[in-house]
């Protein structure tokens, strides 16, 4: 082996042109990064000697990583000891002549920098990126070919790996620019996905995360809520399951939640904003791909709701917020930390009141959407959730209440007499068993206690409306809410 | 022009879960309550019918609807019983 000269040039830099007579006469091996067919027709504009090889696959590049051609090396038994960037005579020289060599440089300019190595153009990098990533063992994921004459789309869809929409391919490219955006290792562990208790890896996830939309900064919110929704008090297994119509609700409370482009305003629970229709998309596909419950088969809802495609969105934690952030309040975060919330939910209800000016009268009228959700002859095995908008909110905050306060109102205002909820009362079949009460004059709550209502603050400036969201089953036999930091997931 | 992508899902051996074996004669059946209101009335029938059969019953119940039957009861029923039948739905 001994010393080599290994110049790596391509065919369309001219100060690769310039140098390329003399380093074929000096007898370096040539190696360009063009194809076959431009590499010839440099090789023969130039007249050289011989045809320089062609780089497969950028492999040679790749390891040497030139930020520019021509990039010429001096190798020891394969190793490299120097090089040289770039058109620089009298280093060039050196290096030539340490190989036992002569470079005829006369003519030459003194120094000229050289061209963008083609490893530097983006879609080669995104490439060697995902190759280095697999090589690495960063990436583990099984390949799927998609057969050439596919539409990838439809593909995707006849392998029953979307929610009904079109999902964006995972190609390696895209799932690892993706896990750019999370400090963890692809191969650490997320959660155990029910109801087959598929392992979700950061890697999982992100893939999941391509399919759905998401753009890179929405990935370290989908794993915290996929963490999150994975814990047994969460009762996953159940909520996938069940015949009723609730699904994950994820709620992004903090600073990050705009970083990641997330909507806590106009048409918050609606369309039109990239990571709230993807985030929980997101999440919902790595129940369906890596948990393996499908509607149809492990969900057994009865109507399901739009909900179920993903219900995620942001809180509005502005001046006009009457409280800190649910994460904030559930898990102890700072105001400049960022949470999730994830919540048992149904299909959202308007809760209206436009005439109302007074704190009191506020929780009164909200007390009555609250008290409905569901049956209004369901109590006490029932949670829910109340998105309060600006308009609303601003009656609490203006009052001084705290969001302890409005829970305790609240409670204290959805109770109703026994008499009016026992089965059979009023024509209605559905209701409490009335042997459960020695006296049908007790008052009976629809909450377990204050704190199972859940208060979240969003929603657009004008409009008298709030939100109120059904639970699921609740308390220690159902799901419980649970919350999570986002911040170790960047 | 075909195309990669990395694969979504958990790459467990897919669909088709195959049946197990039908019991023949069983010995010992679990009736297996879910909890959902009325479903000890169905299982009393099935009970009633199954004995007559001379057949031995095991009633078990899980502790709630909402997720799977803990561990130590699938290992019960699996343990002393040839066949089970859950009360499911609503």
């Amino acid at each position: 082996m001994g010393l080599e000269v290994l110049a790596i040039v391509k065919h369309d830099c001219p100060v690769c042109d310039q140098l390329l007579p003399a380093l074929d006469a000096a007898g370096a091996r040539l190696v360009s990064q063009s194809s076959e067919e431009q590499t010839l027709r440099q090789a023969q504009r130039l007249s050289l000697s011989r045809v320089p090889e062609v780089d497969a696959g950028l492999a040679l590049s790749e390891r040497f990583d030139p930020d520019a051609v021509p990039a010429v090396f001096l190798l020891e038994d394969g190793t490299e000891r120097e090089r040289v960037i770039g058109l620089a005579r009298d280093r060039l020289s050196a290096l030539i002549s340490r190989a036992g060599s002569t470079l005829e440089l006369d003519g030459l300019p003194a120094m000229r920098p050289g061209c963008a190595s083609r490893t530097r153009d983006p879609e080669v990098a995104g490439r060697l990126a995902a190759r280095r990533a697999r090589a690495s063992g960063q990436i583990t994921a099984r390949e799927l070919e998609l057969g050439g004459l596919e539409d990838p789309f439809e593909a995707m869809h006849e392998r029953g790996l979307t929610d009904g929409l079109p999902v964006v391919p995972p190609t390696p490219e895209r799932v690892v620019a993706m896990l750019d955006y999370s400090s963890r290792g692809p191969q650490e562990l997320v959660g155990a996905v029910p109801p087959y208790g598929g392992r979700a890896t950061v890697e999982k996830v992100a893939i999941n995360a391509v399919m759905a939309g998401c753009a890179g900064p929405e990935l370290p919110i989908v794993l915290a809520a996929v963490e999150a929704a994975c814990r047994e008090q969460f009762a996953l297994h159940g909520l996938i399951a069940t015949t009723a119509p609730a699904g994950p609700v994820i709620v992004v409370s903090g600073p990050y939640a705009r970083r990641a482009g997330m909507n806590c305003a106009v048409n918050a629970l609606g369309q039109g904003n990239r990571a709230n229709s993807t985030i929980g998309r997101a999440v919902q596909l790595t129940v369906r791909n890596v948990g393996g419950g499908r509607p149809g088969r492990e969900d057994r809802a009865a109507h399901g709701q739009p909900g179920k495609l993903g219900f995620s969105f942001a809180e509005r934690l502005d001046e006009t917020a009457p409280w800190p952030g649910l994460a904030q309040a559930r898990a102890g975060l700072r105001d400049d930390e960022t949470g999730v919330t994830l919540f048992a939910g149904e299909a959202p209800r308007l809760v209206l009141d436009q005439l109302v000016r007074d704190p009191a009268a506020l929780a009164a009228s909200l007390a009555v959407g609250l008290e409905h959700v569901a049956s209004q002859r369901q109590r006490v095995a029932w949670d829910a959730m109340l998105v309060l908008g600006p308009e609303h909110g601003r009656i609490f905050r203006e009052a001084g209440w705290s969001r302890e306060r409005v829970q305790q109102e609240l409670h204290a205002r959805t109770h109703c007499v026994a008499s009016e909820l026992v089965r059979g009362a009023g024509g209605v079949a559905e209701g409490l068993a009335p042997e459960w009460f020695a006296d049908l004059q007790t008052q009976v709550p629809k909450f377990a206690g204050p704190e199972r209502i859940l208060l979240a603050y969003a929603g657009g400036d004008a409009g008298l409306f709030s939100m109120a969201i059904g639970g699921w089953v609740s308390g220690e036999a159902g799901s419980a809410p649970q919350s999570a930091s986002v911040e170790p997931w960047r | 022009m075909s195309l990669t992508i990395l694969d979504p899902t958990a790459e467990r051996d897919p669909d088709g879960r195959p049946l197990a074996a039908r019991p023949g004669s069983p010995r010992t059946v679990a009736l297996l309550d879910i909890r959902k209101p009325r479903g000890d009335v169905f299982l009393d029938e099935l009970e009633a019918l199954l004995r007559d059969r001379g057949i031995e019953v095991l009633r078990e119940a899980k502790p709630t609807f909402t997720k799977p039957a803990p561990v130590d009861l699938r290992r019960e029923i699996a343990d002393r019983c040839d066949a089970v039948i859950e009360a499911l739905a609503d």
